[in-house]
């Protein structure tokens, strides 16, 4: 869906981006991470054309970007800011419109639209008529994503749109936003410098680092398969949490001791991450949680300490470079 | 108070006519100054807040241009448009410019980028952004400017009377001139309350919320138009020449108002101010004007004194004014003060002036060389110690006088003579000769009887403008009231006169008021 082949942009003396080449399969969800500066809001910028690249080529479905008026371009990519850059002088019912008013939609169109919006977006009614100032930030991020899928393009650009928000509602919005149906069938670029951020979005994730991607690929092959020191050490501090999440039952199924006693307690699917499972425990003496494998219909019934023993083997197993 | 609100409520009342006219004039002259302004600033503003390089540069010049004094500016106007409505309102225009340009290049480039950005970002096209989002959020700051540029308008315009445009100026101005509160008032009082009313009426708009000044931004133009219309360009009249007159002389008996009730003069007449009236004449905007007959113009820019056949304007000789214990006190001081008497008639007068306020020579060297060439000149004696103090008012004519007058004291006396020139107006001259500051001064018969005696209108009509009478008159009166003498005269009379162009006069064949008044007529 989105192809970029070898992006160069500097600034006078900064190399903000330096030779960046990767591909966004349709319907993916690809995140840029890395520290402040690396050159993710440049990259992210220039596949819509708010910046011009010193060379390289960008493809959108095939067709390279150059080849159509910017703001043609633009109409078909949805983009939410880093500092979500709402207009303070419309409501929030005519900052969601924008887009649809430049494609001409009729009246009746974009207010079925808007509403349908509001309220997968869990924003009230009422807000319709508000002022984005008066909003609170999540409420305003919110605002900001409902701009982007107004028009339904298939393509979204998205810059840190949850970096302004609190940890609790982020969490929250997190979790919404992998509920979203809207979000499902789109191809999305999602910048951030926040490590759990890409991990749970997004499909693949391109770390970065100086203007250039260091590793691009699952999380579970940066995770475990790191390309050098730079991604191990970026990973290291929330390694754990990070594996914990990203490992899902499925994936140490083989090491779950199948002859565990079953007893009536929480079920939990295999598809699930091993952090959810352990998440289930109460943790009180010989407590077992049933985990079924949708496939095969089987039922392994495992204690903490097994799920633990498990998790090492399954690491011991994988090969580290 | 109450008897003075009373008398300017009356004045207003009888004027009411002229008032609405005057008051509606400034409100067009503002608004349509205001308008172009923002025709200009606007887009102005806007162009530099895009090539960022000449924001420096042009809101340098803008802030010249404001820096340039009113009377100045409209000065400059006058070569180039003329007089009337187009010099000042481009003078206006150029002031207004600079709030306007730097509210709108501010407002701009204030605006936040992410806002821009996002608008680039949804897919506007560059116009979609300045319309949708960039005036939208930078108007409260253009509407500052444009609220600004409107009181300093509404201020400014009362200069527009200088130059012929009408307005409020006129009573503010004439008044000034004859002296008279409540013309002043009757001019002043509604020319703040303008100002007071738009400044409040655009701190409204401005309040207005984002989504209301959507609308009223629409409306703006449409309400400036309007009231600009109020303002019906004075030109486009028939009469075949026009005159311009000093608000003094407008106001005046022995002005206007005696040219209409004596002459029944029919003419088309603006108000213009006596700095600007000589050049408007010489660029034949005006035909007619009112001046000075001693006045250095006159020859610099080849005017000719129209004879005032019926004698409306009274005499205004000039002699020397002495205190009788300074006379007592030098004996040889009237002989010597005396011999410039009969020397200078008008046109050598005008002469002398035409050299020091045309061709910028020094009071002190035209004083000498006149002196030199009538053969009066003696170098300077030994001073005894007793000083003669001389003053003046501060103008040209006065300065080379006292200069003549010092010169001839210290060659003829061996006094010693101190000079306090540049005393201002008459009253502040002749204040300091009743208070013993001065000694002698040059004062003129019409000044002598209508400003210090202040005459009363039947002695005034016994007088007849005639020259002897009067100055009979005048000095039976200071000596009576004041021990002040009245020398010999000088010569020439420096009053009120009706001039023209020589060569337009000598075409129509016009020598005297009378004359001019029949060529209107037929
Ligand atoms: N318009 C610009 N002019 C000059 N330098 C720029 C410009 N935009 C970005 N840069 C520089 O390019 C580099 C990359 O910037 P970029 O905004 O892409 O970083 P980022 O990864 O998005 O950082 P952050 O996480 O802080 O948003 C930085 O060093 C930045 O200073
Ligand atoms: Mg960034």
């Amino acid at each position: 869906m989105i192809k970029v082949s070898n992006l160069i942009k500097t600034f006078g003396q900064t190399h903000a981006v330096n030779n960046i080449s990767f591909e966004v399969a349709k319907g993916e969800t690809l995140a840029l991470l890395g520290t402040s500066g690396c050159g993710k809001t440049t990259t992210l910028k220039m596949l819509n054309r708010l910046i011009e690249p010193d060379s390289g080529t960008i493809e959108v479905d095939g067709q390279n970007i150059l080849s159509q008026a910017p703001e043609l371009l633009r109409r078909s990519i949805g983009y939410v800011l880093q500092n979500n850059g709402l207009f303070p002088h419309y409501t929030v019912a005519e900052n969601i419109a924008i887009v649809p008013n430049l494609l001409k939609w009729d009246k009746a169109k974009i207010e079925a639209r808007t509403n349908e919006l509001l309220e997968k977006l869990h924003l009230p009614k009422e807000y319709q008529n508000t002022y984005p100032p008066e909003l609170s930030g999540g409420q305003q991020q919110r605002v900001g994503l409902a701009r982007a899928l107004v028009a339904d393009a298939p393509v979204l650009l998205m810059d840190e749109p949850f970096g302004a928000l609190d940890n609790v509602t982020r969490s929250k919005i997190h979790a919404e936003f992998k509920l979203l149906d809207e979000l499902k069938r789109k191809t999305i670029i999602l910048v951030t410098h926040d490590v759990q951020e890409a991990f749970l979005l997004a499909d693949r994730i391109a770390l970065m680092d100086k203007g250039q991607i260091v590793q691009i690929g699952t999380a579970t092959e940066l995770l475990f398969n790191p390309a050098n020191d730079f991604v191990k050490d970026f990973l290291k501090e929330q390694h754990l949490q990070l594996e914990l999440k990203t490992i899902k039952l499925n994936d140490i199924w083989q090491y779950l001791p199948a002859d565990g006693r079953r007893i009536n307690t929480s079920q939990l699917a295999a598809t699930a991450g091993l952090w959810e499972a352990l998440d289930t425990f109460k943790f009180y003496p010989r407590e077992n949680i049933n985990i079924i494998n949708q496939q095969t219909r089987e039922v392994r019934s495992v204690t903490f300490d097994q799920l633990m023993s498990a998790y090492s083997c399954f690491k011991n197993q994988v090969p580290h470079e | 108070m109450n008897e003075h609100q009373q008398t300017l409520l009356e004045f207003m009342r009888q004027q009411s006519d002229k008032l609405l006219v005057q008051t509606l004039q400034h409100i067009g002259l503002t608004f349509i100054s205001l308008f172009i302004a923002v025709l200009i600033g606007l887009p102005l503003g806007i162009y530099i807040s895009r090539v960022r390089k000449l924001s420096g540069p042009v809101l340098g010049i803008a802030g010249i241009l404001q820096t340039i004094p009113s009377i100045a500016l409209l000065g400059f106007m006058i070569p180039l448009l003329g007089i009337g409505a187009k010099p000042a309102i481009v003078a206006l225009l150029l002031y207004a410019l600079l709030p306007i340009v730097r509210n709108t290049y501010t407002g701009i480039t204030g605006v936040d980028s992410n806002v821009k950005e996002a608008a680039i970002a949804m897919g506007m096209n560059k116009w979609q952004v300045l319309f949708k989002v960039e005036l939208p959020l930078a108007m409260p700051v253009i509407l500052a400017g444009i609220r600004t540029a409107t009181v300093i308008n509404v201020g400014v315009a009362t200069l527009a009377s200088y130059i012929a445009a009408g307005g409020l100026g006129e009573f503010i101005f004439g008044g000034i001139s004859l002296n008279n509160t409540n013309m002043i008032l009757a001019g002043a009082i509604p020319a703040a309350m303008l100002a007071i009313l738009f400044d409040f009426l655009l701190s409204l708009l401005q309040k207005l919320n984002f989504k209301k000044i959507k609308g009223a931004v629409k409306m703006a133009p449409v309400l400036l138009l309007i009231l600009s219309c109020f303002y019906f360009i004075p030109s486009a009249y028939g009469s075949k020449l026009t005159a311009g007159f000093t608000p003094e002389f407008m106001g005046r008996q022995d002005g206007n108002l005696g040219l209409v009730s004596k002459y029944g003069l029919k003419i088309h007449t603006i108000v213009i101010s006596d700095a600007v009236m000589y050049k408007a004449a010489k660029e034949k905007e005006l035909d007619v004007i009112s001046g000075y007959s001693t006045d250095g113009r006159l020859k610099a820019y080849d005017l000719i004194v129209l004879d005032d056949d019926k004698k409306i304007f009274p005499p205004y000789y000039a002699a020397p004014l002495v205190r009788e214990d300074a006379l007592k006190k030098f004996p040889q001081l009237e002989t010597t003060l005396n011999k410039l008497s009969g020397l200078i008639n008008d046109s050598v007068m005008t002469e002398l002036n035409y050299r020091t306020d045309y061709l910028h020579q020094t009071p002190e060297r035209v004083a000498k060389d006149f002196l030199q060439a009538t053969g009066l000149y003696k170098p300077q004696q030994q001073s005894n110690g007793e000083v003669v103090r001389l003053g003046s008012k501060i103008f040209g004519e006065q300065y080379i006088l006292t200069n003549m007058y010092s010169m001839l004291i210290k060659g003829y006396t061996n006094y010693g003579v101190e000079t306090k020139t540049g005393l201002g107006g008459t009253k502040i001259v002749f204040d300091a000769m009743t208070n013993n500051q001065i000694d002698v001064y040059p004062e003129y018969t019409g000044t002598g009887l209508l400003a210090i005696l202040q005459a009363p209108q039947n002695v005034i009509n016994r007088l007849q403008s005639s020259k002897d009478s009067t100055y009979a008159y005048v000095k039976a009166a200071f000596d009576d009231r004041y021990k002040i003498k009245w020398l010999k005269p000088i010569g020439f009379n420096n009053a009120y006169a009706l001039m023209m162009r020589r060569q337009q006069a000598n075409e129509l064949h016009i020598k005297t008021i009378s004359d001019l008044n029949r060529f209107l007529k037929y």
